[in-house]
C-alpha cells in the first residue's frame, strides 16, 4: 500500500497538503474524511490525526524531492519558513478558524447562534493579524518568506479561504495582499487551487448537523476554538 | 558581534532555548529582556525584533522568532548531536507531529497557573474558580495524552532519544510546578521521563535556566516582584482574558 492521505477538504490543513501533493506530482491514495459527519471521531480514525498539517507537509517535502523552494536547504531561509509556520499557529489559524465559526458553521451547520458583539469581536481580531501578515511578513516582497513561493504561503493562503469561505472580504481593500494571492494562485495552478476549495467555499451551504452529531462535536469544536 | 539570544527566562520557550544553546556548548550572548518591565514593547527592543516576542535570535543581520525555528536553527548550524533534530525523516517527522499537538495543547494550557497566581494578582485581576478547575482539567487532559499518544513506552517524547520535543515539553510542565502545582505527582511515568530527561541535562544547567521562576512565588510572597509597567498592561489583559 502507497501513500495515504486521510483528508477532508473542509480543514485549511488538509488543503495545503493536498495542494502540495497534487502540485509536486506526489502519488497518494485519498482516503476522504468528513469531520462534519465525526468521522474523525471513531476509533478507526484515531490512528491517523490530519491535523498534524506541517509534520505531514515537512515530512513529503523530503521524501520526493520536490524544489527547493517549498522548503530550503538554506539554513536562513527555511528558518524563515519554521518561524511563520510556528508563528500563524496561534494567530492568523486561530482567527481564520474563528471568523468561519462564528460566521457561518454554528449558525448554519451547529444552529447555535452567535452575538453580533462576539463576531465582531472575531472579525476584528482578524482584522489586527491580516494587518500583523502583511506588515511583519509579506512587506515588500512577492511572497511571505522571500521571492518564491514556500510552504508558507501555501499554509496562509489555504487559511485565509477559510473566512473567504465564510464570506468575509479578506482581500477587499488589501491589494497588497490581493496580489500576492494572485501570485500565489498562479504558482500553485488555478485548476488545482479551486479543485481544493471548493468544500470550503460551499461552507455556507452545509446542512445542518445530526443532532448526535452535533452532540459529539460541540465539544471537540469549542475546544479547537478557543 | 556573535549570536545573541534575547530570552526572558520567567518564559517557557525562552528557557527551552536557553538550555539547548547551552547544553550543546553554543558560544552565544545573552540578552536578558524582561517582559513585565515593559522591555519586549520598547523601542529598543522592536528594532531587534519587530514582532516584540520572546525568544528572538540575532545572528549578524539574521533575525529570528519563534523558539521552534530558534531551536532548528541552532541545531542545524552548530555541530550538535544528530538526535536532537534526527536527519531521519521518520524521526523528524514524530519531532513535527509533537510539537502540532504541543501548540495546540500544552502551550497557552501550562502557563495558565503561573498568570492565575503570579502575574493576574500583581494587576489587581482575580480569577474565577471555575477558570481555575477548567484548566486543571484541560492540563489533565493533556497529560494523559502526553504520556499515551507520545510518551507510550519510550524513554522519551518521540523515540529512544531525546529530541527538542522533550525540551519545549519540559519547560512548560515545569511552569505550574513552579508556582506549586506537582503536575509529576501520581504520574509516575512521566515523573520517570522528567528524571531521565534532568539527568541528560544536568541537573545544574536546569537549576541554572530556572532560577528566576522557581524563586517566584517566594518573591511574591514577600512583595518583591515590581509591578509590571503600564505599557504591558494591555498585553497581560488580553492575555488573561483568553484564558477559557
Amino acid at each position: 500500500m502507497g501513500l495515504e492521505l486521510y483528508l477532508d477538504l473542509l480543514s485549511q490543513p488538509c488543503r495545503a497538503v493536498y495542494i502540495f501533493a497534487k502540485r509536486n506530482g506526489i502519488p497518494f491514495e485519498l482516503r476522504p474524511v468528513e469531520l462534519r459527519k465525526g468521522q474523525h471521531l471513531s476509533d478507526a480514525f484515531a490512528q491517523v490525526n490530519p491535523l498534524r498539517s506541517v509534520a505531514i507537509l515537512l515530512y513529503l517535502n523530503r521524501k520526493y524531492k520536490v524544489p527547493d523552494h517549498w522548503y530550503p536547504q538554506d539554513l536562513q531561509a527555511c528558518a524563515r519558513v519554521d518561524e511563520y509556520l510556528a508563528w500563524q499557529h496561534t494567530t492568523l489559524r486561530r482567527n481564520c478558524l474563528r471568523a468561519l465559526w462564528h460566521k457561518v458553521m454554528f449558525p448554519v451547520f451547529l444552529g447555535e447562534p452567535v452575538s453580533p458583539e462576539m463576531l465582531a469581536a472575531t472579525l476584528a481580531e482578524l482584522d489586527a493579524t491580516l494587518q500583523l501578515l502583511e506588515d511583519k511578513f509579506l512587506q515588500n516582497k512577492a511572497f511571505l518568506t522571500g521571492p518564491h513561493i514556500s510552504l508558507a504561503d501555501l499554509i496562509a493562503i489555504t487559511e485565509l479561504m477559510h473566512p473567504v469561505g465564510a464570506g468575509c472580504q479578506v482581500f477587499e481593500g488589501r491589494p497588497k495582499l490581493a496580489a500576492w494571492r494572485q501570485r500565489v494562485e498562479a504558482a500553485v495552478g488555478e485548476d488545482l487551487f479551486q479543485e481544493a476549495h471548493e468544500v470550503i467555499l460551499k461552507a455556507k451551504d452545509s446542512p445542518p448537523a445530526d443532532p448526535i452529531i452535533k452532540q459529539k462535536l460541540m465539544p471537540r469544536v469549542l475546544a479547537m476554538i478557543q | 558581534m556573535g549570536l545573541e539570544l534575547y530570552l526572558d527566562l520567567l518564559s517557557q520557550p525562552c528557557r527551552a532555548v536557553y538550555i539547548f544553546a547551552k547544553k550543546n556548548g553554543i558560544p552565544f550572548e545573552l540578552r536578558p529582556v524582561e517582559i513585565f518591565k515593559g522591555q519586549l514593547v520598547s523601542k529598543d527592543f522592536s528594532q531587534i525584533n519587530s514582532l516584540c516576542k520572546v525568544p528572538a535570535l540575532k545572528d549578524g543581520d539574521f533575525i529570528l522568532s519563534e523558539s521552534t525555528a530558534i531551536l532548528i536553527y541552532l541545531s542545524c548550524k552548530y555541530p550538535t548531536a544528530d538526535h536532537w533534530y534526527p536527519s531521519n525523516l521518520q524521526a523528524r517527522a514524530r519531532i513535527h507531529e509533537y510539537l502540532g499537538w504541543h501548540a495546540d495543547c500544552i502551550r497557552g494550557t501550562f502557563g495558565v497557573p503561573f498568570w492565575t497566581q503570579v502575574l493576574a494578582p500583581l494587576i489587581g485581576v482575580h480569577l474565577p474558580e471555575e477558570k481555575v478547575q477548567r484548566n486543571r482539567a484541560a492540563m489533565d487532559r493533556a497529560l494523559q495524552q502526553l504520556e499515551d499518544k507520545f510518551l507510550r513506552d519510550q524513554a522519551f517524547l518521540t523515540g529512544q532519544h531525546v529530541t527538542l520535543a522533550d525540551l519545549m515539553a519540559l519547560e512548560e510542565l515545569i511552569q505550574p510546578v513552579a508556582v506549586g502545582f506537582d503536575l509529576f505527582e501520581g504520574r509516575p511515568k512521566l515523573a520517570a521521563w522528567r528524571e531521565r530527561l534532568e539527568a541528560f541535562l544536568g541537573t545544574d544547567l536546569c537549576q541554572e535556566a530556572r532560577g528566576l521562576i522557581l524563586n517566584i512565588l517566594e518573591q511574591a510572597a514577600n512583595k518583591k516582584i515590581p509591578d509590571p509597567a503600564p505599557e504591558v498592561y494591555p498585553y497581560m489583559l488580553l492575555r488573561i482574558s483568553r484564558i477559557p
